[in-house]
């Protein structure tokens, strides 16, 4: 089996296997590939972006019935002011008329505005976006490096007792709510009552008297700690999952007998040989897995009221603000299929197998 | 003079979940510098557990025993870092398979240049050119050098894996089937460039195959093994045109000879399947499908003879069979206490 | 997953049904031997599944939970659990008489939890259930039209695929969240949510077994047969990914439970009933955290954390059985 796991129809084939190659292959013919290639995975994201506007658009406006009522629910408003509303998201107009009007607003970046805040949505987003990206940016690195290096470690020597440990601990984390898992650091570690009183504040992002950019970098930094170890101690979990069996995978290949032979010490045989073919198919899996990201970045901004994307998305549930709510997903959506399509990329050239 | 690889008695055990399973039981195989020995062999004989035995490279559940001597040094019984040393750089193998043995995501150049580097046999500055070198002795361009693997064909890739054989000049190559999955115009090839390669550079050449005509056109000498155990070995014309074990002579007239109407016309296979390396009836192994077994037979699992004690050079062709040396007929008292059995007895000749 | 009479595992056997009825004395008839057969089989998975340390441990944590989850009512005042009938004051530290402490409204935080298992479980298999009905559909569909359905099949089984793509990438909680916000309040909602956006990866798994099923020669001598497609799909196919399925329940079980759990903590679950991830709202919202009342947040949090693992252990210990690879490599 050497079809790589990506997402619906592999990458064209690495070519022929048993007839004499041929030579470099002729620079038009390539280049045609690589078009070819690249339009493919291009029309998929279009298509499903696409079905992301679409979706959108049935789960807030159509799904709910009256997403007016929706809003309201539980407060006082009178009939004139439910009309007003309804009138000024347009709600008043024939469906097809509203998509058009969503869709098209789309296409100039126009996400509409927050009945919470009234201030456009786009406004919003843009203004938190950083971030959420700062935090879930460090996490997903961390994440992925300890998960990655870990899992090669354990899915080296599967069944020995560094694996043992290794995938008994990622299971737990695994098993634990993300949320939990920061209260409980804010509670023990920043709450001023639990065992260690104070060491980390509990939440934002930056001490109110902070000034100058040292010391709201370090103020950040000292912030981010619980936040961030939240968000690892979760998903790392699963890249260590991936990649040890991966690893596994490539333990019996016959290359890693010809290392052996070579005479490459086990960590050299490991490092240079086994982890590189079983990183490959890790990538994929990595990127395929950035929706969790996302679920773990708004819980972790939720709990640790960090001021990014998952803190809106939260408030903007609370009330509820279906506009505000309706923008933050198709974002959500929009941006983990965009590095899905980076990764589908980027990937042939990491890997000389499928380059086209 | 020491010879070059000289393996006694070698057994390999895998151990299994459902016992232990003997691989290999009691190999003795010498090989004199410069010189090249064939090792023939259905598949599961064992052929291959022995060509890994040699460089200890077969997985923690294989137990294994005897000596591998290699230029005088014991590999079973050297320390991590020694053996580390040893390998490749005293003695290569090119694998069977090439396709699965070069790592799929480095570059040919690369892996070339691996060993040269581990070993430090070249100095970091000119091991470009030495691969270079390497590419052209065994006719492929320098331009392959920044290939992948899947770029190639399987007789290029057959001919990566010897250039990196010889990367750091080994005293020895044991070369693993290396020309079974090609076509038979490109195995005549690479066999052409391994009888050269070897020639040249006086490199002493262990060659694995199942096909005997392969090694009798490549070897000085040839051993057939069979359920572990070596059968018959001798000087390659003599056991292939006049096998003295009967299993040797299924094997040789399995191959149809050309120039030979005879046997292109029958060719012979052997009824019946190798046995079960876990299922440990005495006697001989081969009894179940010989042509000529006797009553004997089947209490009896005869040493290698000398095949013709008279002949000069009669200890370079011996057979393990009733039928062959001087205590024939043989009784069944002892199992191997004939008096002229030569070293290959392995329950007597234990390491001291 | 009761098998119907015959032997949709193994329908080798049927091939040699003499008799044509059931209720034959003398040899025994093809049913009979099924259902040894079927025994046998049980009887070997279950040998297998007890060599498993970690499955066994997963295992009885369950059945002790469940048992707890059961029988709740008979040592749990229900009128104790509301706000106004609470027996203690609030926030009180554990003691004898509030093993885990009480909460602002002076509710024992252990009856909570206790109860709180019957929703978070409830919750779990159903939306579990929705899932796994939903996924296997779509992954024997697209599967079997895949390899057997001639073009329409294939632009079918395609179309379904992207489908099941696009939302195995999107991100399940944001999905999940704003199904649950935009639907009536309730604990129909939150099932649905759940069981709408975790299926994409039974589907996936369930079409890559169809697959291997349908290369086997039996499935393509029923077809030679006059099989049709309902036909092959539901004696032939089903059968044979039911094992794989079974696993990936027992995993989706967890995955729901925490879902439930962070749906309620966003404050879209269901208002009215007690759960886990409700307490760890309530208590947030109540400000426990931040005064450092450890014991309002521990308790559930554990229990999520407890259940999950176990389904985990469990899931896992039997993809380890059905999958020999994966267990030789444990």
């Amino acid at each position: 089996m050497t079809s790589t796991p990506t997402t619906a129809d592999g990458p064209p084939g690495a070519g022929a296997a048993d007839a004499p190659a041929p030579p470099e292959p002729a620079g038009a013919g390539r280049a045609g590939r690589v078009a070819r290639y690249v339009a493919g995975r291009l029309t998929t994201a279009a298509a499903s972006l696409a079905a992301v506007v679409v979706a959108g658009f049935f789960l807030f406006r159509i799904l709910p019935g009256d997403p007016v009522r929706a809003m309201t629910e539980g407060r006082e408003v009178t009939a004139e002011q439910r009309e007003e509303l309804r009138r000024q998201f347009g709600l008043d107009e024939p469906l097809w008329r509203q998509f058009l009007d969503y869709a098209s607003g789309l296409l100039r970046l126009d996400l509409g505005t927050s009945f919470q805040y009234r201030e456009p949505v786009a406004e919003l987003i843009l203004d938190r976006l950083g971030p959420t990206v700062l935090l879930a940016g460090t996490g997903t690195v961390v994440a992925a490096l300890l998960g990655l290096f870990l899992g090669a470690r354990a899915g080296w020597r599967p069944g020995g007792r560094g694996d043992r440990v290794n995938t008994a601990v990622a299971l737990f984390f695994w098993s634990v709510p993300t949320f939990w898992l920061g209260l409980l650091l804010i509670v023990f570690l920043a709450s001023g009552r639990g065992f260690v009183p104070g060491l980390f504040p509990t939440g934002g992002m930056v001490a109110p008297g902070a000034d100058g950019a040292l010391e709201t970098a370090l103020s950040t930094a000292r912030h981010m700690v619980l936040p961030v170890t939240t968000m690892v101690a979760v998903i790392y979990a699963q890249y260590l999952m991936i990649m040890r069996s991966s690893l596994m995978d490539e333990k019996g290949a016959d290359y890693l007998t010809t290392a052996r032979a070579k005479g490459l010490r086990d960590t050299l045989v490991r490092r240079r040989h086994a982890v590189p073919n079983a990183l490959l198919p890790t990538v994929t899996l990595v990127f395929l897995n950035l929706g969790q990201v996302v679920s773990g970045v708004i819980l972790v901004e939720t709990v640790f009221s960090w001021p990014g994307l998952g803190q809106l998305f939260y408030s903007g549930l609370r009330v509820p603000d279906l506009g505000l709510v309706q923008g933050l997903f198709v974002v959500f959506a929009a941006s983990v299929i965009l590095m899905n399509l980076l990764a589908d990329l980027v990937y042939p050239l990491l890997d000389p197998r499928v380059r086209p | 003079m020491t010879s070059l690889l000289d393996v006694r008695d070698l057994r390999v055990t895998y151990r299994t979940g459902g016992g232990d399973v003997p691989a290999v039981r009691g190999v003795d195989l010498a090989l004199d510098p410069g010189g090249t020995l064939g090792l023939a062999g259905e598949s599961g004989s064992g052929k291959s557990t022995v060509a890994l035995a040699l460089l200890r490279l077969l997985p923690g559940t294989a137990g294994v025993t005897g000596e591998v001597l290699l230029e005088g040094e014991d590999v079973l019984g050297m320390r991590w870092g020694r053996l580390r040393a040893v390998r490749w750089a005293d003695a290569s193998i090119v694998f069977q398979g090439a396709m699965h043995s070069l790592n799929p995501v480095r570059r040919i150049g690369d892996q070339i240049a691996e060993p040269m580097a581990v070993h430090g046999t070249v100095p970091a500055g000119e091991v470009p050119a030495r691969v270079s070198a390497l590419l052209e002795q065994v006719g492929l361009p320098d331009s392959r050098y920044r290939d992948y693997p899947h770029q190639l064909s399987g007789g290029q890739r057959q001919r990566v894996m010897i250039a990196m054989a010889l990367a750091c000049e080994p005293r020895l190559v044991i070369a693993d089937e290396a020309t079974t999955a090609l076509d038979v115009m490109i195995q005549a090839q690479i066999l052409a460039l391994l009888r050269r390669l070897v020639a040249e550079h006086g490199i002493g050449m262990l060659m694995i195959s199942h096909d005997l005509s392969v090694l009798s056109s490549t070897c000085d000498r040839v051993a057939i093994m069979y359920a572990g155990r070596i059968v018959e070995q001798g000087p390659a014309r003599e056991v292939v045109h006049e096998p003295a074990h009967p299993y040797a002579g299924a094997l040789s007239a399995a191959f149809p000879r050309i120039g030979d109407p005879a046997s292109r016309l029958a060719p012979r296979g052997l009824p019946g399947d190798p046995p079960d390396p876990a299922d440990p009836s005495p006697g001989c192994v081969f009894r179940p499908r010989c042509a000529v077994a006797e009553t004997v037979c089947a209490t009896v699992d005869p040493p290698l003879w000398p095949v013709d004690p008279d002949a000069e050079g009669a200890s370079t062709r011996q057979a393990a069979c009733v039928h062959v040396g001087p205590a024939r007929p043989l009784t069944a008292t002892g199992d191997g206490g004939a008096p002229t059995a030569p070293t290959a007895d392995p329950t007597e000749e234990k390491r001291p | 997953m009761s098998a119907p009479a015959g032997t949709p595992g193994t329908p080798q056997t049927s091939g040699t049904d003499r008799t044509g009825g059931a209720g034959g004395a003398a040899p025994p008839t093809p049913r009979a031997l099924a259902r040894r057969r079927r025994r046998e089989a049980l009887r070997r998975f279950a040998r297998e599944y007890a060599r498993n340390r970690a499955g066994l441990i997963g295992l009885a944590a369950l059945l002790a939970i469940g048992a707890l989850a059961l029988t709740a009512p008979l040592f749990v005042d229900q009128a104790e659990l509301t706000i106004t009938g609470a027996p203690g004051a609030a926030y009180q530290p554990p003691s004898a008489e509030y093993p885990l402490g009480t909460d602002n409204f002076g509710r024992s935080i252990l009856d909570l939890v206790v109860w709180g298992s019957r929703v978070s479980l409830t919750v779990g298999f159903l939306a579990t259930a929705v899932s796994v009905v939903l996924g296997t559909l779509v992954g024997m569909t697209a599967g079997h039209f895949g390899a057997s359905g001639g073009t329409a099949g294939r632009i079918v089984s395609s179309v379904l695929m992207r489908v099941t793509d696009w939302f195995l990438v999107l991100p399940t909680l944001v999905l999940a969240v704003a199904l649950a916000a935009v639907l009536p309040r309730g604990t129909g909602t939150i099932i649905i949510a759940i069981g709408l956006t975790v299926w994409p990866a039974t589907a996936r798994l369930v079409r890559a077994q169809t697959l291997a099923v349908e290369a086997r020669p039996y499935v393509e001598r029923a077809r030679a047969l006059g099989g049709g497609h309902a036909h092959v799909m539901a004696w032939h196919v089903l059968p044979n990914v039911m094992p794989v399925v079974l696993a990936q329940t027992t995993l989706l079980v967890a995955t729901s439970i925490i879902a439930e759990s962070t749906l309620a903590f966003l404050g879209v679950g269901d208002p009215t009933t007690v759960s886990w991830g409700g307490v760890l709202e309530a208590a947030r919202n109540a400000g426990a955290i931040s005064s450092g009342i450890w014991w309002y947040m521990v308790p559930p949090g554990l229990a999520i954390a407890l259940v999950a693992l176990s389904f985990t252990l469990c899931g896992r210990a039997l993809e380890s059985v059905i999958n020999p690879r994966l267990r030789e490599q444990r």
